[in-house]
């Protein structure tokens, strides 16, 4: 927080440098002395899981462009090349690919965490609102990594994905062109795609700067949705955080190192082990996990709503899907953040948690029978809960009282 | 500070907003040239028609060409997929069109299309022997299960168009220019 500067130098040379560029200062800060609360609890340190994935991610991605070909005829190849002769290659690429699927993980508990704390309610909506553009970049950069081995799933991935902006009407075709870079995709997407991905996170970085940065004006929010009040409330960032952080990113990492060892495939698709071939198309088009609950989304729009077509129903449901997120802070208006004061809201919201497990196993079904109707409710219940039931929610719930301060209810609850 | 002059536009205001108009008009057209890179560039649309031997394809048979990238289904119709096309009512149709205009004239019994499923893109199956037609003894999507009829028009499922016809004429009884 600004103003309360812990920062002085003890010599010269730091004094001269800090009158110049007072690095120290801000890393004293923002890095070691922050103030955080002492209560916030295990789902907090997913911040730092994830800015310890994005680490992960760029420097396995830089090694693994070292030895990669955005090339049509060799990109195949090269993704097997890397596996099997490239020294440790099995191992890096191994935990590039499978880091994708961890770096969702976290995000989702993040997400979560933020979903029932309140997390995004004021002062902290632009903090919010940032964190969905990390998550929207994050799913364009993991769709545009998982077409460079070109095997069938990337192939056909990529040409469901790009072929969704076809359901924009006028412009939808010239777009999909300037897109993919042809009538179809081929060399010139698999090219442009590979120079985004090599982009994208460094994007992503500079968002998380902006992320973090939007965090430390009002400070870490906490799971009784109390503000900070005084000192007594909080605890310097380093050491009480960084090593509880440190901990979970140890323990974390345990799981990550058992899917790279043992079966870096499982979260993957066999079909992405057939190389791409634009004549046939693989009876199950299904995209990864992590991306499967706005697949089924998009599935569930299989009817016209006056002028608006199922194809670009579809494409809007998706794309609400994630857009909604960004305008929560004002659907829910209710004053109390943590929704372990909302007795109405829990309920409500481990509901929406089951209703997202289960769009995401929707996701991966055939398109056929009970999966649809199942894909619809989830589907209306999604949207139903940020629409309907907390801005209802808000109105009608008395939640219980709260603590007076935060250190009021750490005493509390060790009575 | 509180008082308001209205003062005349000066000679200096005047060169600001053409310089700063000038500076927006130049930045917006250097742009363009880093937009448009990532359109279909020469070599691939140099690729734009081909010639394709119909002479093999027995009644009954389907063969699939490549155009553009493209997928094109080529499939020589039997006598009852033509009468069972041309007895559906428009009205039976999500995007209505005559098995005639389908088709070219005096050449009903070829039916020339861009194998590729209106929804969103995938290569529907029914082009060969065994594969699963659908339920209008047409193609039928894998991916999001869009069945198309024997005239190659969307019938069930999420697409919205029929099968896209592709510029196409005869160079003669058995060959064909598609683009």
């Amino acid at each position: 927080m600004a103003g309360n500067s812990s920062y002085n130098p003890t010599n010269k040379v730091e004094k001269w440098f800090d009158e110049r560029l007072p690095l120290l200062r801000f890393s004293k800060e923002h890095l070691m002395d922050f103030p955080s609360p002492k209560n916030i609890n295990y789902w907090w340190t997913f911040g730092a899981v994830l800015a310890v994935m994005l680490v992960v991610q760029i420097i396995t991605g830089i090694i693994l462009a070292m030895h990669y070909t955005p090339n049509i005829a060799l990109a195949f190849d090269s993704v097997e090349h890397i596996r099997r002769n490239v020294n440790y290659g099995r191992i890096i690429q191994g935990t590039h690919a499978v880091g994708a699927s961890m770096f969702f993980f976290a995000v989702y508990i993040h997400m979560f965490r933020g979903l029932y704390y309140g997390s995004y309610k004021a002062p902290r909506e632009i903090l919010w609102i940032l964190g969905v553009v990390i998550f929207l970049l994050m799913m364009a950069t993991a769709f545009m990594g998982y077409v460079l081995p070109w095997g069938q799933m990337s192939f056909w991935g990529a040409t469901v994905i790009t072929n969704l902006f076809t359901a924009i009407p006028v412009v939808g075709e010239p777009i999909l062109s300037l897109l993919i870079g042809g009538f179809v995709v081929d060399n010139p997407t698999l090219n442009r795609f590979f120079s985004l991905h090599y982009l994208l996170p460094f994007i992503i970085a500079a968002v998380v700067a902006l992320h973090i940065w939007a965090l430390h004006v009002p400070g870490n929010g906490n799971p009784t949705g109390v503000e900070v009040k005084s000192s007594a409330d909080t605890l310097p960032f380093h050491p009480y955080f960084t090593m509880k952080d440190l901990f979970v990113v140890v323990v974390f990492f345990i799981p990550f190192a058992w899917f790279v060892f043992f079966a870096p495939d499982i979260l993957g698709h066999a079909d992405n082990y057939i190389e791409a071939n634009p004549f046939v198309t693989p009876a199950h088009i299904v995209p990864e996990w992590y991306l499967l609950p706005f697949y089924a989304m998009l599935r569930a729009i299989d009817f016209d709503v006056f002028f608006i077509s199922a194809k670009l129903g579809g494409v809007i449901i998706m794309f609400g899907s994630i857009i909604i997120l960004m305008v929560i802070p004002w659907l829910d208006g209710s004053k109390v953040r943590s929704g372990s004061f909302r007795p109405m809201f829990k309920p409500f919201y481990w509901l929406f948690v089951v209703n997202f497990m289960m769009l995401m196993y929707l996701g991966a079904q055939p398109a056929e029978g009970i999966y649809v109707i199942l894909s619809k409710v989830g589907t209306a219940y999604y949207f139903g809960y940020f629409l309907l039931v907390l801005p209802i929610l808000a109105r009608i719930e008395t939640p219980k009282p709260l603590p007076s301060s935060i250190s009021q209810a750490v005493l509390d609850k060790n009575k | 500070m509180a008082t308001e002059i209205k003062e005349e536009p000066t000679r200096r205001d005047f060169l600001y907003v053409t310089t700063g108009a000038f500076a927006a008009v130049g930045g917006a057209a250097a742009v363009w040239p880093l937009i448009d890179q990532m359109n279909p560039d020469a070599s691939v649309k140099a690729l734009a028609s081909i010639e394709a031997d119909i002479s093999a394809i027995e009644v009954g048979q389907s063969v699939t060409f490549k155009w553009r990238g493209k997928p094109v289904f080529v499939r020589h119709r039997t006598a009852s997929e033509i009468e069972e096309a041309n007895a559906v009512p428009l009205e039976d149709l999500r995007d209505p069109a005559t098995d005639a205009e389908r088709v070219l004239a005096g050449h009903e019994e070829w039916l020339v299309m861009v194998g590729l499923c209106t929804h969103l893109g995938c290569v529907p199956l029914g082009q060969k022997p065994g594969e699963e037609k659908g339920e209008y003894n047409g193609w039928f999507c894998p991916c999001h299960g869009s069945h198309y009829d024997s005239a190659g028009r969307i019938r069930k499922g999420p697409a919205p168009k029929n099968l896209v016809l592709p510029p196409f004429e005869f160079l003669s009884d058995t060959l064909i220019k598609i683009g």
